[in-house]
């Protein structure tokens, strides 16, 4: 250590003994301005994994993490900062959509679609487009349950399109907020090699609802059955990619932690399917026709149960 | 800067010329000021330059003079006339009826902004009142089915008369949708045009599910 010092004064004592030899010359100092990229912290939590760990989607490295801060360097207050999320073309939002629908065993949404690209455009319109497909399908189903009978009167139910809004936004915004914090304080207390910024998770929610929208179409269907084999089946596929997106973000965590996120994401989301079609569809009413009751002089008396 | 030091002007130079700022060519508004001019003729202009936009909807060609000269009467008098139209419908008890004057207002402005918000951050190059002005002039074909609509609601409300209603309703919303994408289309990079378009196409199917949502008393 002294050898050490003793050779940077050395090396302090040459630049002044240059200095004192040539007063008037220009001596330029090199300011390195310290930008720091919005995801520093993610560097620091870089594991040495290799790249084919990448490829095979079942681990997850950081590195592309390390792309992503030089992209959005536009102040928040400038139009140009809000053009970097919508710096999608057409074909990579029917990519996403697709990758949301059919979910691939082992790959991670994020990793695979997203890769540090996400987008506004996709959770904005997937959810005005929800909104209004099940304000309409309600609608729909409703007029063809109560067709017929004589007290019915349709009426076009327009106050419902700003409870569907309302709820449908404020679970595409609230809950991925919710989430961000609870990681982000995970991520405090234990080293996870996978964290996602907040538009991430904003993304993939928004795109996990995709498939809602053929739900609520083929809910118009007035059988129960059928309905809730609907809810199973489209809570099991965007289910699914939210529990493959999530789980490496959580999986180095304590083990009941990461099992009690997991269940109550997917909770959330079955809620958001099951009370949307409690509210906005009504029950279909069963209607038996009751058996041939064969009265005693011969005659049939057939019983209609309304 | 020493090398410019040693430059001066020479005294038998003569520095000469004029300070007055010429005056440049006469525009037709500087002669003919409108402050003058008789009130009829200024409303005349006007309503000429609406009536003009309306028929460029109705016969949908590219022409740049909807985009030139926007101008936010027409979608204004579509906009306050259609939520009118949509005013008297029944309804059980308040909620559950049709849509409120303030609701059509709020749906149909708010729609039209946040589409153009939408094509501008998609690196559209039309600027934001132009885009507003097509979006709310394209609503017309859609204010002549509500007219329609209202007319055959008149004669009666069976079923022949809701098969008459759907047809011209989507008729028109084809109409006002492939006018819209007529004029907006130009402006947009060619790998995003699908998904500046489709929001348009969600914006007119609402506004023509109100439209034939709407049942009298």
């Amino acid at each position: 250590l002294v050898c050490l010092v003793m050779y940077l004064f050395a090396e302090f004592d040459d630049a002044a003994n240059l200095l004192a030899a040539n007063p008037d010359a220009t001596t330029i100092s090199i300011d390195e301005p310290v930008e720091i990229p919005k995801n520093q912290h993610s560097r620091l939590q870089e594991s040495g994994r290799e790249e084919d760990d990448e490829l095979l989607g079942t681990d997850d490295s950081d590195k592309t993490e390390l792309l992503a801060g030089q992209k959005k360097s536009a102040p928040f207050w400038t139009f140009e900062y809000y053009q970097t999320f919508f710096d999608v073309d057409t074909y990579q939002v029917l990519d996403r959509i697709k990758g949301s629908v059919f979910p691939v065993p082992g790959k991670n949404f994020v990793r695979l679609y997203i890769r540090s690209n996400p987008d506004l455009y996709g959770p904005f319109w997937i959810c005005a487009t929800l909104v209004f497909t099940i304000a309409v399908s309600g609608n729909l189903s409703n007029f063809f349950i109560h067709l017929g009978k004589p007290t019915y009167h349709y009426v076009p139910q327009f106050r419902k399109v700003s409870i569907a809004a309302t709820t449908i936004y404020a679970y595409a915004w609230l809950v991925p907020l919710a989430l961000w914090g609870f990681l982000m304080w995970r991520n405090s207390k234990v080293m996870n090699i996978v964290s996602y910024s907040f538009l991430e998770i904003v993304c993939v929610y928004g795109y996990s609802l995709f498939i809602y929208i053929p739900t609520a179409i083929l809910w118009i269907i007035p059988q129960k059955v059928v309905r809730w084999v609907l809810v199973m089946f489209s809570l099991c596929l965007s289910g699914s990619v939210l529990v493959m997106t999530f789980w490496p973000a959580v999986r180095d965590d304590n083990r009941r932690i990461a099992v009690a996120t997991v269940v109550t994401i997917v909770l959330l989301h079955a809620l958001l399917s099951v009370g949307c079609l409690a509210y906005f569809f009504d029950a279909p009413e069963l209607d038996f026709p009751a058996p041939i009751i064969p009265a005693h002089n011969g005659t049939t008396v057939v019983t209609r149960s309304q | 800067f020493a090398g410019l030091a040693d430059v001066s002007i020479s005294e038998d130079i003569p520095v000469e010329g004029e300070i007055t700022v010429p005056v440049g060519s006469h525009s037709p508004d500087e002669d003919f000021s409108t402050l003058d001019e008789p009130v009829r003729d200024t409303i005349l202009r006007d309503l000429k330059a609406v009536g003009k936009k309306f028929i460029h909807v109705m016969y949908p060609k590219k022409s740049s003079a909807l985009l030139r000269d926007w101008d936010l009467w027409g979608p204004l008098v579509l906009c306050v006339s259609l939520a009118l139209m949509l005013q008297g419908g029944s309804a059980d008890s308040k909620d559950d009826g049709g849509p409120q004057f303030a609701e059509v207002f709020v749906v149909i402005w708010f729609g039209a902004v946040v589409i153009t918000l939408n094509s501008k951050l998609l690196g559209g190059t039309i600027s934001f009142f132009q885009s507003l002005c097509v979006l709310g002039y394209c609503v017309l074909p859609l204010t002549v089915a509500m007219l329609v609509c209202r007319l055959v609601l008149l004669a009666g409300a069976g079923t022949v008369s809701f098969i008459v209603r759907l047809i011209v309703v989507v008729a028109m919303f084809g109409w006002s949708t492939l006018a819209s994408t007529a004029f907006l289309a130009d402006s947009q990079p060619p790998n995003r045009k699908a998904l500046v378009v489709y929001p348009i196409f969600l914006f007119y199917f609402v506004i023509s599910w109100m439209i034939l949502t709407f049942t009298p008393q």
